[in-house]
C-alpha cells in the first residue's frame, strides 16, 4: 500500500513538470485581419433585407 | 348594341392583361441575355463586397456590362443602406452573402481568400460572418 502510494508520487514529479507552459514570442509579426469592421451582428440584422433587396431586383443580380 | 359592350369589355380586358403583364415584367425583370450568358459562362462572377466581377481575361464589352450592373447595384444598396440605418459597405456585402449563396452550379464566386471558384451543388464557401 504504501510502496504503490510512493510509485505514484513518483510517477506524478515530472508530470507536474511537463505541466509548465512555455509561451515563445513569435518571430514574425502578428498581422491582424482588418476587414473586422463590417460586424456579424450587422449582417445578421440586414440578411433578409437584402435578400429580398436581390429578389426584387432580379434584372441586376 | 350588344356587339359593342362586347367589344369595350374585351378592350377593358386586354388593356386590364396588358397592365398586369407590364407590372410583372417590372417586378420581376429578368436578366440582361449579355449578362445571363456572362453569368453562364463562368465570364464574371459574384464578388465578396456585393458586386459583380469580371474572372479572366476582361473584354471591353464585358467590362462596360459588368460596370453598368454595378452601377445600378450601387444605387439599391445606397438607397436600402439608408433605410435600414447601414453603411452602403455594411449592406453591399451582405448582399454579397446572400448573392453567393444564390449562385448555381458552374457560376463563379469569390471565396474569402480572394480567389475565385467555381459554384458546385456543395455550399458556396463564404466568409466565416455569412449568415
Amino acid at each position: 500500500m504504501t510502496s504503490s502510494g510512493k510509485w505514484a508520487v513518483g510517477a506524478l514529479g515530472p508530470l507536474a513538470l511537463a505541466g509548465c507552459i512555455n509561451v515563445n514570442a513569435p518571430t514574425e509579426p502578428i498581422v491582424i485581419e482588418l476587414n473586422i469592421n463590417i460586424r456579424q451582428e450587422v449582417i445578421y440584422r440586414l440578411a433578409e433585407d437584402a435578400g429580398n433587396t436581390i429578389e426584387d431586383n432580379a434584372d441586376i443580380f | 348594341m350588344r356587339n359593342a359592350i362586347a367589344r369595350k369589355t374585351t378592350l377593358a380586358f386586354t388593356a386590364a392583361a396588358l397592365a398586369i403583364g407590364g407590372l410583372s415584367t417590372a417586378a420581376f425583370a429578368q436578366r440582361d441575355p449579355a449578362y445571363a450568358a456572362a453569368r453562364a459562362a463562368g465570364q464574371v462572377g459574384e464578388k465578396m463586397d456585393g458586386y459583380l466581377g469580371v474572372v479572366g481575361a476582361a473584354n471591353p464589352s464585358l467590362q462596360r456590362l459588368v460596370t453598368d450592373i454595378n452601377i445600378k447595384r450601387r444605387a439599391v444598396y445606397a438607397d436600402r443602406a439608408q433605410a435600414t440605418n447601414s453603411t452602403i459597405e455594411e449592406y453591399a456585402f451582405t448582399a454579397g452573402c446572400q448573392a453567393i449563396a444564390k449562385t448555381v452550379p458552374g457560376e463563379k464566386y469569390q471565396a474569402p481568400d480572394g480567389a475565385w471558384k467555381t459554384r458546385t451543388s456543395a455550399p458556396p464557401d463564404r466568409d466565416p460572418r455569412c449568415p
